[in-house]
């Protein structure tokens, strides 16, 4: 995987989550819960994710994730597999 | 037995946001229809939502949101126990516009993409859930579905939730937002509107309704409750009554007996009789077969003195809000009621044969009130599938 594609997923995370409303700053480091993302943005974002990229990601994916970076690491990983 | 007073308004309708300002544009002679269809065009839902709040409601929810927020304002409402407030609001289809756009994206690019907020925006009790979470709202909430009726109804299940002692307050009315192109053709393909786009109620020449989209809402009160907090109080639901046609699916009974038998009980209920009856708002669809059949039940009802009562239809001004209607014209009633004024029927020129109430043609008039006593009025409110509902109104 290389960096340019991490970076494509950031930015294609942070755009799916500014589209949900949010008004914290999305950051790597912000939390889901700092950008008061609830269990219906989550099934939003992974319908956006999945029309973007391709990648399926269940409601168990999301059960670790804290911060914004884990999602993208998360997206990265599934992809690369 | 407890008395149920009002202790705040709120609306958006096609002349505006703001329960004063619907008065005072209909007193004017100014209507809200535009094209052959009243849209609340000045109405910004990121004026009291936040984009998310928006993104996470339909616009008959953003309406009614909006309602409630001038409503519980006046009311002010910050300080009573959240646990003993209810929220109850009507509509008539709910989310459409949901509806609507969810399916085309079923069919253009299937299952998979359908939104996972459709069902939430589009259930029709979404709107008393926005308003409930927004003001911490714990008591009874829940919607009301009664097409055309549904405003009234749910005013009159909160007024009935506070007397049987379910609720102190409880904050209610109607919202409709339906101005899409699926309600747009069903309306039309059942004659129910106005080709020409014109709400002439009671009119000769009326040819169906105008529709209208909007939400009116009411704070509702225990008067023992509202006295002792010291809130202002701008008058009564001193009386409902909710009958069924048990009829037909669209069209009234002609004799308007079903509307009339609303209209005894609600009177009944206030422990008001014909004699004390100052203003009525009517249905008046502006419908060949409402408008009579309404006719009708006023005579039947009110009797020898309903030839003498002023009889206008809100409708006139913003066309038929659906199941906004009965709350919208609820406030409209009040209001009307407290400045003691009679609206007009805007439209209203050419009489009808066998229809001879007055229907306050041309302008708007002094209310005339015997004896000395608050300005009693009545809001009747029908709807698709044979529901009556009708409410007794008093000024403070």
């Amino acid at each position: 995987m290389s960096s340019t594609d991490t970076t494509t997923v950031e930015q294609k995370v942070f755009e799916a989550l500014a589209a949900l409303g949010t008004e914290a700053e999305i950051t790597r480091d912000a939390s889901l819960e700092e950008l008061d993302v609830d269990s219906l943005d989550l099934a939003e974002f992974a319908q956006i994710i999945d029309e973007d990229l391709g990648v399926r990601l269940e409601g168990k994916d999301m059960q670790d994730v804290k911060i914004v970076g884990d999602v993208v690491d998360l997206i990265t990983a599934r992809l690369a597999a | 037995m407890t008395e149920v007073v009002v202790t705040g308004v709120g609306a958006v309708t096609p002349l505006g946001v703001g329960a004063e300002t619907l008065l005072r544009e209909w007193i004017a002679g100014n209507d809200g229809i535009r094209g052959g269809e009243a849209p609340c065009a000045d109405f910004d839902p990121l004026e009291t939502m936040t984009s998310k709040q928006a993104r996470r409601a339909d616009r008959f929810t953003q309406l009614a949101v909006g309602a409630a927020e001038e409503a519980v304002a006046q009311a002010r409402l910050d300080d009573v126990d959240g646990t003993r407030i209810g929220c109850i609001v009507g509509t008539g289809i709910g989310g459409i516009e949901t509806i609507e756009t969810a399916h085309t994206t079923l069919g253009a690019q299937g299952p998979d993409r359908v939104p996972p907020l459709a069902i939430p925006l589009m259930m029709s009790n979404a709107a008393p859930a926005a308003i409930a979470m927004r003001h911490d709202f714990r008591g009874p909430v829940f919607g009301v579905v009664s097409a055309c009726a549904a405003g009234a109804h749910a005013i009159g299940s909160a007024a009935r939730a506070i007397r049987c002692g379910d609720a102190d307050v409880v904050v209610t009315g109607g919202a409709e937002a339906s101005l899409t192109p699926l309600a747009r053709a069903a309306f039309a393909a059942l004659d129910a509107t106005s080709p020409t786009g014109e709400s002439r109620p009671f009119d000769a020449r009326r040819n169906g309704f105008v529709m209208g989209e909007g939400a009116g809402v009411l704070v509702l009160e225990d008067r023992e409750h509202a006295e002792a907090r010291g809130a202002a109080i701008l008058g009564t639901v001193s009386g409902y009554g909710a009958t069924a046609d048990a009829y037909h699916l669209t069209s009234p009974r002609a004799d308007g007996s079903g509307a009339a038998q609303a209209i005894e009980a609600a009177l009944a209920d206030a422990m008001r009789g014909p004699d004390e009856v100052d203003y009525v708002n009517a249905h008046g669809t502006s419908t060949p077969q409402n408008d009579r059949a309404e006719t009708n039940a006023i005579m039947s009802a009110l009797g020898d003195r309903a030839g003498e009562i002023p009889v206008s239809s809100t409708k006139s001004a913003i066309g038929h809000l659906l199941g906004a209607a009965g709350a919208v014209e609820a406030i409209a009633t009040l209001l009307a009621l407290r400045e003691r004024v009679a609206p007009p029927t805007l439209g209203w020129e050419v009489r009808d044969e066998g229809m001879d109430l007055d229907y306050v043609p041309g302008a708007a008039r002094p209310l005339a009130v015997t004896g000395d006593r608050a300005a009693v009025g009545i809001s009747n409110s029908f709807g698709f599938g044979g529901h009556n509902a009708v409410l007794v109104l008093e000024a403070a």
